[in-house]
């Protein structure tokens, strides 16, 4: 009963944790702009969390380099699953304006696995939102995956 | 007494960035801060050997997203000097109200997160409330919220009309009415004075020693601004740069929250002496030369260096950004103080990391 209660609630009410990968800030204040009064995604239930081992979706914006892929995929590994990760951004989809720089990698996907892409330069609220509730559909599926293989 | 090292960042919930300080402490009082940064570090500045001039506005202007237009204005201005473009005074205008836009929603923004660091998180949402009125008239004026690509070598890309501009006028009314609404809570309320007064204190002295940049400087009570050089239109908005003497928190969130204030008159004036004609030249060649073309960004002085030598691309793009400025006051500013302390203090110089590592 209780995974139920958990199951359901994690999609009613999903927790991100964010972090900037080496983006230029301008997809960073947007997913802030997410959470303050006029796009409000708490009224949806969505709630920004500080800990990854509390968190269900993981916001990336921003491209991989060496140094921080590690960061990266330390939050990744932290949080429980079932879990998702959505890039945010021309440079958190593919390294944007600057894929050619030295110290960029790629985008996200080079260094952990990434289930929704949200373009944009910067990505507006609403595609992040957006981005997000694309995202709980893969998790309801995730879900179901994850009790077949238990039964 | 007990010697405890506390790894502060890269990825901490105050932070919209990731900056890492590694932080000695003695029971709970700090004696010791390293920055590390590193985290968001590009290499963009290389990116001048493979696109050309003009391109570049495009890569100067992700350099950061809070203050993408002065980043690109200052770029622009460089290569105008270098190229001896005589830019109409209309655009020169167009780029002050763009400018001060930015400042304000900069400040705005920085406000709130401010607030935030200190744990007074309706204030947080009233600032970015009102922050997305000025994002709005981006919008509006120029078609994207964050990265509005207003400026091309010789002018801007867009113009404002009549109707825009009173509109304009009347949107930053209200949102500087309502700015004064939140100044009794944020100046003079008691619970943000507890967090905020002698915490952090860079004295004149030392702020000037460490090269301290912006309001971290003004808040120290050097009256230092580079918008008083009078580039672009500058030079006809006759105002005086905001000064605060404490140097502590306290006094660079009231240097702030007075320039978001002082910014809306700037926008003001520039718009009752916005002169007519035509808002871009024509510009063909490329450059040859060295330039440096210095501005004021929202969190200080902002510096270009750039040197051609007449081929497609740029010999050398340096950025010197007002954050990298004000890292070593930081670290100044750290030892004495509680640990609970270090996410107002660091928040304190509004840390740009984007801008910083480049």
């Amino acid at each position: 009963m209780l995974g139920n209660f958990v199951k359901k609630s994690q999609l009613k009410s999903p927790w991100l944790i964010h972090f900037d990968c080496g983006s230029c800030n301008g997809c960073d204040i947007e997913v802030l702009a997410c959470l303050t009064p006029l796009y409000d995604i708490e009224r949806f239930g969505i709630i920004n969390v500080g800990n990854p081992k509390h968190a269900d979706v993981l916001l990336v914006t921003g491209t991989v380099n060496p140094r921080n892929a590690k960061v990266l995929k330390k939050i990744y590994d932290q949080m429980p699953n079932p879990k998702f990760v959505i890039a945010i951004g021309a440079c958190g989809l593919s390294g944007g304006v600057f894929r050619d720089c030295y110290n960029v990698m790629g985008g996200v996907d080079t260094a952990i696995p990434v289930n929704v892409y949200v373009p944009g330069c910067a990505a507006k609220p609403e595609a992040i939102i957006d981005g997000v509730v694309t995202g709980l559909g893969l998790l309801a599926e995730m879900q179901k995956e994850a009790e077949k293989t238990a039964a | 007494m007990a010697r405890t090292i506390v790894p502060f960042g890269p990825q901490h919930p105050v932070l919209p960035e990731p900056i890492h300080v590694t932080v000695t402490l003695e029971d709970e009082i700090i004696t010791d801060a390293v920055p590390a940064l590193g985290y968001v570090h590009r290499g963009l500045e290389t990116l001048a050997d493979i696109r050309d001039h003009v391109q570049m506005i495009q890569v100067v202007e992700r350099v950061c997203g809070i203050c993408s237009m002065i980043h690109a204005a200052c770029y622009v201005q460089g290569i105008e000097k270098m190229m001896e473009v005589e830019v109409p005074r209309r655009a020169e205008y167009l780029r002050v109200i763009w400018s001060e836009l930015h400042r304000m929603h900069s400040h705005l923004l920085w406000l709130g997160l401010y607030a935030d660091a200190f744990g007074f998180e309706s204030l947080f949402m009233q600032f970015w409330r009102i922050r997305e009125r000025v994002m709005d008239v981006m919008e509006a004026t120029a078609g994207a919220r964050v990265i509005i690509s207003v400026n091309v070598i010789g002018g801007v890309r867009r113009d404002l009309d009549d109707d825009q501009c009173k509109w304009i006028l009347s949107e930053i009314e209200d949102v500087e009415k309502q700015i004064r609404q939140l100044q009794s809570t944020m100046l003079s309320d008691y619970s943000v004075k507890k967090r905020t007064v002698g915490v952090g204190v860079i004295t004149k002295e030392q702020a000037l020693e460490l090269g301290a940049a912006g309001p971290c400087l003004r808040g120290s009570g050097v009256a230092q601004d580079m918008r008083m050089l009078g580039y672009g239109a500058y030079d006809d908005m006759g105002f005086e740069p905001i000064v605060e003497n404490d140097g502590d928190c306290y006094a660079r969130g009231a240097v702030r929250f007075r320039e978001t204030l002082q910014a809306g008159e700037i926008i003001r004036k520039a718009i009752a002496g916005l002169p007519e004609g035509e808002i871009a030249v024509k510009v063909r060649g490329r450059p040859k030369g060295e330039v440096i073309s210095r501005v004021e960004q929202p969190r200080g002085e902002l510096m270009y260096y750039i040197k051609a030598n007449g081929s497609k691309n740029l010999d050398r793009l340096r950025i010197r950004t007002p954050t990298f400025a004000n890292i070593p006051p930081l670290t100044a500013m750290l030892p004495g103080m509680e640990l609970a302390d270090v996410p107002v203090i660091i928040l304190s110089i509004d840390p740009c990391i984007s801008c910083t590592e480049r």
